[in-house]
């Protein structure tokens, strides 16, 4: 065999190989982190649910910088994976430029918008479970003052916020909101420090229970909450076993649900817009056994009335994106 | 606003100041013997995490801590061999420090404890807890001068008072001891020091390995003390605020020890007041989280002068044949 032939044959166990790999899904996960208790891990937990139940393998990558985003993006799509899912709205614009080069790769992109045909674009109404686990935040509150801990000053963290406002405020119109945000750059996610001083800000103004929608930086909110011996509320992920006993409850966003669906539906999978919210068990709030003394039976049913009401339309939650501003809080 | 909320502001940036001043007396023994320290922001992490880490495993944070600043020696000393044995770019070898300490800590993290990067929640012996000066409780009824020493002084973690002490020490060290005026010294004119036969090299090592356990006190305390685990690139910059907090200071103990704590008061303000109502204009939140940058540039151009850094800083030292 000459030289030749040799790197002819090796060419084509390299592209045989490459062929296998045709159509695995592949997911990218935005600059958290894969395991940030939060946001990314819960997609992560969506595709290993669904490669744990149909045996299949996916494709991933964790971004280290706002540059790279592209680059994997078109990474992914030249090697043949499909559906590629990315975890994060920080895509967009990056996605908006790819799309169209690969019209036969499927895109799922959550908690953004990118109108391009070949593209799912997933989103929550975030302010919708945010109304919820104000609500109960509110009850909770011994000095009818609650706090809001968002990471980077962006709209739709503002949408959790003015969600949260506005059920603070619907259990209790007396309730006091004070919402802090944490930056304005990417460093604001994480930032534990800066949580637990902003968190140990708003105790010293009354606050008594604090929900906080800030990736990295929200462990820093909680650790400090159950330091100072108040409640706190995760986000995104169920983070009441971080601290169980102090966390009165987590805004669930089942970005889990969205990933899986989206690995399950496969390549070629309808594409357009896509809402999860509390009618299909998109967001909503989390109830475990370190949260079960925290809230009472009354207290879960008056928030099961709630979200039957919001599901059936007879409340209706502002949502803060739809015409930037919030009628429960200013920021 | 009033007497007492005043009071937490400034507790608060007692706290948030405390990284600040260590990681900016670090800068300050650094350039003071004439090299250059940007890398004080990937020292801090990597103590951040190996103090964590180490809390975690061993339990005690005091191991932690030793944990920490022997992290933050190593990338001193990596430094040192870079800018003053092999006399390298001293800016350089610093970035290279905080890149090196940005992706070690989360690849370390990553293998050890399989949380992407994150070390797992410290508990009890593995923190720092708060520490009560005495008579805190017995003099908080003084009327005004009680509340400042038990709410403002008293409870915070051993390390904040460590950090306060080490103000008076470094000055002592660098303007009262035969030590501090070579150190000075080979910061401005290292072929003098060399003429009267003491080491360039030496002085220069020894100084920025006080600047590496100061750094790892500053990660040290950040993981362990105000934090409960390290999340990766957890410093969020903290290393160039103590920087620019140093130019501010003109490189002197005391004033660096004024500078840090304004913009941990700073910080503290726009914690506290995330958007300032004036009756005419609303100020917005992003008007007072860039407001210490801002005023780092009027005070500056303003009010302290003409900064002069030490004349032989960021020049490898050339032995004359």
């Amino acid at each position: 065999m000459t030289l030749l032939q040799k790197f002819l044959s090796a060419s084509a166990v390299v592209a045989l190989s490459a062929g296998t790999a045709l159509a695995d899904p592949a997911i990218i996960f935005d600059l958290g982190g894969k395991f940030d208790k939060s946001f990314n891990e819960s997609a992560f937990n969506g595709a290993t649910r669904w490669a744990e139940e149909t045996g299949g393998t996916f494709r991933e990558i964790e971004l280290q910088s706002d540059a790279q985003r592209e680059q994997a993006l078109r990474r992914f799509a030249e090697s043949g994976s499909n559906p590629i899912v990315m975890a994060g709205f920080a895509f967009g614009s990056a996605l908006d430029e790819v799309a169209g080069d690969y019209p036969d790769t499927s895109f799922v992109i959550i908690d953004m918008v990118v109108d391009k045909p070949n593209v799912r674009s997933v989103v929550f109404n975030e302010h919708e479970g945010s109304y919820l686990v104000g609500y109960m935040a509110a009850q909770a509150s011994k000095n009818n003052t609650v706090g809001f801990i968002g990471g980077m000053d962006i709209p739709l963290i503002r949408k959790f916020a003015c969600g949260y406002a506005q059920g603070a405020k619907a259990a209790n119109p007396d309730t006091k909101v004070i919402a802090n945000m944490t930056g304005t750059t990417g460093a604001a996610w994480n930032d534990p420090v800066k949580g637990g001083e902003l968190t140990r800000a708003q105790i010293s103004q009354g606050a008594d229970v604090v929900y906080a929608a800030a990736g990295g930086t929200g462990l820093g909110v909680l650790q400090t909450a159950a330091d100072e011996g108040i409640l706190s509320v995760g986000v995104d992920s169920n983070q009441n076993y971080l601290h169980p006993g102090k966390v009165l409850t987590s805004m669930l966003k089942r970005v889990d649900n969205a990933v899986y669906q989206a690995m399950i539906d496969g390549p070629g999978l309808e594409t357009g817009f896509s809402v999860m919210g509390l009618a299909n068990d998109g967001v909503g709030y989390a109830m475990d056994e370190n949260n079960a003394d925290l809230v009472s039976d009354k207290m879960q049913a008056t928030v099961e009335a709630i979200k039957g009401k919001i599901v059936n339309g007879e409340i209706s939650v502002h949502d803060y994106t739809s015409d930037e501003s919030c009628p429960a809080l200013t920021f | 606003m009033d007497y007492f909320t005043i009071l937490q502001i400034v507790d608060s940036a007692l706290r948030l100041a405390t990284p600040l001043l260590f990681a900016c007396l670090a800068g300050l023994f650094s350039e003071r013997a004439g090299i250059f320290d940007i890398g004080l922001e990937g020292k801090m992490l990597g103590a951040a995490f190996f103090s964590a880490a180490t809390a975690f495993a061993t339990g005690s944070v005091w191991l932690g801590l030793l944990a920490g600043i022997g992290a933050s020696l190593a990338l001193s000393a990596i430094h040192g061999l870079a800018s003053i044995t092999f006399r390298g770019n001293q800016l350089i070898s610093g970035v290279a420090i905080n890149f090196l300490a940005s992706g070690l800590t989360v690849l370390i993290g990553l293998s050890w404890f399989k949380l992407g990067g994150q070390t797992p929640a410290l508990s009890g012996a593995a923190r720092f807890s708060g520490v009560d000066l005495p008579f805190a409780e017995a003099l908080s009824g003084v009327p005004l001068i009680g509340p400042i020493y038990s709410e403002v002084l008293s409870g915070h973690t051993i390390l904040v008072y460590v950090a306060l002490l080490c103000v008076p020490l470094s000055w002592y060290v660098l303007y009262r001891t035969r030590f501090g005026l070579r150190l000075r010294a080979v910061g401005e004119n290292p072929a003098a020091v060399d003429t009267a036969g003491i080491s360039v090299i030496g002085l220069r090592y020894s100084a920025i390995l006080i600047a590496g356990v100061l750094c790892g006190l500053a990660g040290a305390y950040l993981a362990t003390g105000l934090g409960a685990s390290f999340v990766r690139e957890m410093t969020a910059g903290r290393g160039f605020i103590a920087l620019a907090a140093l130019i501010f200071a003109k490189w002197r103990p005391w004033y660096a020890l004024y500078a840090t704590f304004l913009f941990g008061l700073l910080e503290a303000v726009s914690n506290r007041y995330p958007s300032v109502d004036l009756g005419f204009v609303t100020l917005p939140s992003q008007f007072m989280q860039a407001l210490p940058y801002i005023l780092t540039v009027v005070i500056l151009a303003g009010f302290v002068g003409k900064a002069i850094p030490p004349r032989a800083g960021g020049q490898p030292y050339v032995k004359e044949r």
